[in-house]
């Protein structure tokens, strides 16, 4: 069984990547499974039924949507191999940009929109630092300087990663992405985290809402960048 | 270096087979692209430009010398064959134009002081300058489109060039395109323009999404393209006059 890790910020057009890559693998003859993990909701799933593959929904609701989607793996996992399929392809929707989904021995595929400007890759954290495959999409609306400004900035945070330039309406390079998830890795028994998530749980994750300082407790970063432990 | 550029045809919007089902094209040609709005002609640019290999919903396979491109002149701009002028208008990218160009400089493995350069020659073909110090996203349609051709012409120095209707932005179009087409490049250009149509020695006319054939510029034409030259040298120069708030003359 191949894993294929897909996250990204919202919009970026991962669906629509997914989609067209999913039919280019389903055309070699490989057999998809799709999981879709979203916050509070979506139908996507219609999306990737319509294309005749098994899909699930994961919906997160209060549990941090990157957690809920690791503590899953091994469920997913064996969810697609009852399904007689032999790739898991799974969405993510990883939004705090302080981790990064990714075990260790999936195929990391971080998809990032080129609108978002020269910038945007230095703004995404683990989430494209871990990555093995770079897709960026909605290239067609720069022009070409813009998109190769763009790539050498993705190039700065993540060196030796694969970069796809991609277009969610067209397809364009979902056949590349195909390609590079049909020669991915095979998942392996005792599979980590490629990156490190981030501080443990605060005093919000357990249910405080004044705003008040006085009120925190854990280790905590004032405006200024220090940082300290308040608590017991 | 030898380099020839091959379209294997796909299928138009319906499904049937392009007519056209092969097009050759060798160093040193310009190639025009003409047919109407919504016919294909940016779609068979982006096909090229993607080095489509039936992967996109014309089922085109483009070949360089007769063979499949590999991966790495696909996606490395440093091995890029391909320069493309497209028909976006604006830049998002908020930087500053020396920032944003030496940034690209660094992406083509060019040094940063052709930043200065790009500059120089952007403002030969708009009316009001561009300041390096500008940000890119206060650029007018007509500067953003003289700093994408100069910094094609200096940064993207590739020996394909697909050129999307230059003569939309405003720009000196004539002068952009002998800028874009260098020597001993294959150009490809896309155009409504009867100047810009006539002047290369072929035009693919697209039709419902695919190639429908294929014109060789006839002699008549070629005369017919000299006298359009005469009366566009004309206009710009009656476009200059009236945008330096002066009164034009009846015609010599």
């Amino acid at each position: 069984m191949k894993l294929v890790v897909v996250a990204g910020t919202p919009g970026a057009g991962k669906t629509s990547i997914l989609m067209h890559t999913t039919r280019s693998l389903l055309q070699s003859g490989m057999k998809p499974a799709v999981v879709k993990i979203d916050c509070l909701w979506t139908e996507d799933d219609r999306r990737f039924e319509r294309l005749g593959v098994p899909v699930v929904v994961g919906l997160a609701k209060d549990m941090c949507p990157d957690h809920f989607s690791i503590y899953n793996v091994d469920d997913m996992l064996a969810w697609a191999a009852s399904q007689e399929c032999d790739v898991l392809l799974n969405e993510t929707a990883g939004l705090c940009l302080r981790c990064a989904p990714y075990p260790d021995n999936c195929l990391a595929v971080c998809v990032i929109d080129v609108t978002t400007g020269p910038n945007a890759p230095l703004k995404v954290g683990p989430l494209l630092t871990t990555a093995d495959v770079a897709v960026a999409t909605k290239g067609d609306v720069v022009s070409q300087a813009e998109r190769e400004v763009f790539r050498e900035r993705i190039l700065e945070v993540n060196p030796g990663c694969r970069i796809v330039e991609a277009n969610g309406l067209s397809g364009k390079g979902s056949a590349e992405l195909a390609e590079l998830i049909r020669n991915g890795p095979e998942t392996a028994a005792d599979m980590k985290l490629r990156h490190n998530p981030p501080l443990a749980i605060c005093t919000l994750c357990t249910g405080e809402l004044r705003v008040a300082k006085e009120h925190h407790r854990g280790v905590l970063r004032h405006l200024d960048g220090f940082m300290e432990y308040v608590g017991e | 270096m030898n380099l020839e550029l091959t379209v294997i045809g796909g299928v138009d919007k319906e499904g049937e087979a392009e007519p056209v089902e092969r097009l050759d094209m060798v160093r040193g040609e310009i190639i025009g692209i003409v047919g109407p709005t919504g016919s294909g002609k940016s779609s068979l640019i982006g096909d090229i430009e993607q080095f489509a290999q039936g992967d996109t919903p014309s089922g085109r396979r483009i070949l360089i010398n007769g063979r499949t491109p590999g991966a790495e002149p696909r996606s490395d701009p440093r091995k890029k064959l391909i320069a493309q002028l497209s028909q976006n208008m604006h830049f998002l990218a908020d930087m500053t134009v020396v920032e944003f160009l030496k940034m690209h400089a660094k992406s083509r493995g060019k040094p940063a002081s052709v930043a200065k350069e790009v500059v120089e020659l952007a403002n030969t073909l708009t009316g009001e300058p561009i300041h390096p110090d500008h940000h890119l996203t206060i650029l007018s349609g007509g500067q953003s489109r003289a700093l994408m051709t100069a910094d094609i012409a200096v940064i993207s120095d590739s020996p394909i060039v697909l050129i999307d209707e230059i003569e939309n932005a405003g720009i000196k179009k004539r002068e952009a395109l002998e800028l874009l087409a260098g020597e001993g490049k294959i150009v490809v250009v896309v155009t409504h323009d009867p100047m810009l149509a006539l002047m290369p020695s072929r035009r693919v006319v697209m039709r419902n999404g695919g190639m429908y054939r294929i014109i060789d510029t006839s002699q008549e034409e070629r005369t017919v393209c000299e006298d359009l030259t005469r009366v566009d040298d004309w206009l710009m120069s009656l476009r200059e006059t009236i945008r330096q708030g002066e009164v034009v003359e009846a015609a010599p």
